[in-house]
């Protein structure tokens, strides 16, 4: 079970409060949980990776167990942590205020 | 009783107005989609419950939401916005090529006959459509595929297509109108597209009088009339009197002919409404007076609208798309500004109030005629 930390914006979008949990198959990657996190929630699509390329979105970057895991390619293994659920997996907008 | 629900899109969420025909008296809803930008929120002429939002952020881009009771509840409908083909360059601020990137959604019209149909004017410029409630998109892609298109430059706030006008009459015909590439027109539902720009005038272009390149800023019609058109472009007030073919200016008596909306009162087709803004370097009204400005006929003639309205150190703007019209027979007219206050009258523009004084800066107002 993989966990995953949304932003709020998108929790709001996806009407989820707190984490939300994943089935991923398999080695877990940044692509097959977000893969898993997009059919479960379709209307995160797009707002997250494009739609057609799957790149990130310029201010969205992902965390976890203390590392900046956003410039990692999209199929490397996630740590064994965020795979065992120790650990969640972190959506994160970047700061900025007004 | 008739009532009147006045839809306004902000920097920071959708929020929903309604009273009734008195429109003394207002209930404030919102803000909906919160700290979101929300560029546009429409209703279907058809289903006026059906209503549509371009939802739209910096950080996870664009969505659209729906609503099937008049606001009350949303979905997020389809978001995927893609050029048809391979989609080319346009020109960049300083003249070089430029990539197609689509960015947002400026603008949404509802067709006038199917609630499940609608136009989506996007920043790059081009016009999408869906014919089934928002679920999926497709560019109409001869606009952005124009021989002119690869000339056409951003304004200042982005190559957006803001503009889009259909036409009761002729059911084929379509208007929209680009920052800063000017003003089209379809005749064929989209199909082929044609400049519509012959009598403008900008003299901040190598050649003013060239036929693709103006900033215009927002055009409007009366739809029992819709072949006269009115512009507000960049500077200047324009009217049209065979749909778009030529224009004429009409600024006439207007302090300063520099602004952002135009609209048509519903029953007068030869009353027009303008808010001038000082000058393209200074984005406020003109010696802090925020004043509509109102011609009886057709342009030229112009008098200020001030009652009610702030006239001593009021510095907001009123963008293009933040003004509108009802349709009771004393006409409302709306507008939104930029320091969060949206402004009605329910007597043509004679005398205004504040609905409300203290939103996120407004960056739409649309107003239903409900029965």
């Amino acid at each position: 079970m993989i966990r995953v930390v949304l932003p709020p914006h998108l929790r709001t979008l996806a009407r989820i409060s707190g984490e939300t949990k994943l089935e991923v198959a398999g080695q877990p990657t940044q692509r097959s949980v977000l893969d898993a996190l997009e059919a479960s929630y379709p209307m995160l699509r797009g707002t997250i990776r494009d739609h057609d390329t799957q790149r990130r979105r310029p201010f969205v970057r992902f965390f976890a167990c203390e590392r900046d895991l956003s410039h990692e390619l999209p199929d490397t293994p996630l740590p064994d942590a965020v795979a065992s659920g120790a650990e969640p997996y972190m959506i994160v907008g970047a700061i900025a205020g007004g | 009783m008739s009532r009147v629900r006045v839809l306004v899109g902000t920097r920071k969420g959708a929020f929903v107005l309604e009273s009734d025909g008195k429109r003394d008296r207002w209930d404030v809803s919102g803000p909906h989609f919160a700290g979101w930008e929300i560029y546009h929120v429409k209703g279907s002429p058809a289903d006026p419950n059906r209503l549509y939002a371009s939802q739209t952020s910096g950080w996870f881009g664009q969505l659209i939401q729906r609503s099937s009771d008049g606001g009350k509840t949303w979905e997020p409908v389809g978001n995927k916005f893609a050029y048809e083909g391979t989609p080319g360059t346009h020109q960049w601020y300083d003249g070089t090529p430029h990539p197609w990137e689509f960015k947002r959604v400026w603008h949404l019209e509802p067709s006038l006959d199917d609630p499940e149909t609608v136009y989506a004017g996007v920043e790059d410029a081009a016009l999408f459509r869906t014919s089934d409630g928002g679920q999926n998109w497709e560019e109409l892609p001869a606009l952005r595929q124009h021989k002119s298109g690869p000339g056409w430059q951003p304004g200042a706030g982005g190559m957006c297509l803001h503009t889009i006008l259909l036409d009761s009459h002729h059911p084929e015909r379509i208007f929209v109108a680009i920052s800063a590439a000017g003003a089209f027109r379809s005749d064929d539902s989209g199909k082929s597209w044609r400049p519509i720009n012959r009598g403008l005038r900008s003299e901040f272009l190598p050649d003013p009088e060239v036929e693709v390149g103006h900033c215009v800023h927002r055009i409007a019609m009366n739809p029992k009339r819709p072949d006269v058109l009115f512009m507000q472009k960049h500077w200047d007030v324009m009217r049209s009197d065979n749909a778009g073919d030529s224009w004429q200016e009409v600024s006439g008596n207007l302090p300063t002919d520099f602004g952002f909306p135009i609209d048509v009162h519903a029953h007068e087709p030869n009353t027009v409404y303008v808010v001038p803004i000082k000058s393209d370097s200074e984005h406020f009204p003109l010696e802090g007076k925020l004043r509509v400005y109102r011609s009886k006929t057709g342009g030229n003639e112009w008098e200020p609208l001030t009652k009610g309205l702030p006239q001593r150190d009021c510095y907001v703007n009123v963008l293009r798309d933040a003004m509108a019209i009802d349709s009771l027979d004393s006409c409302g007219v709306y507008f939104g500004t930029t320091g969060g206050q949206v402004y009605a009258s329910a007597d043509a523009g004679d005398n205004w109030a504040p609905i409300v004084r203290d939103l996120p800066a407004v960056l739409s107002v649309e107003v239903q005629t409900l029965q």
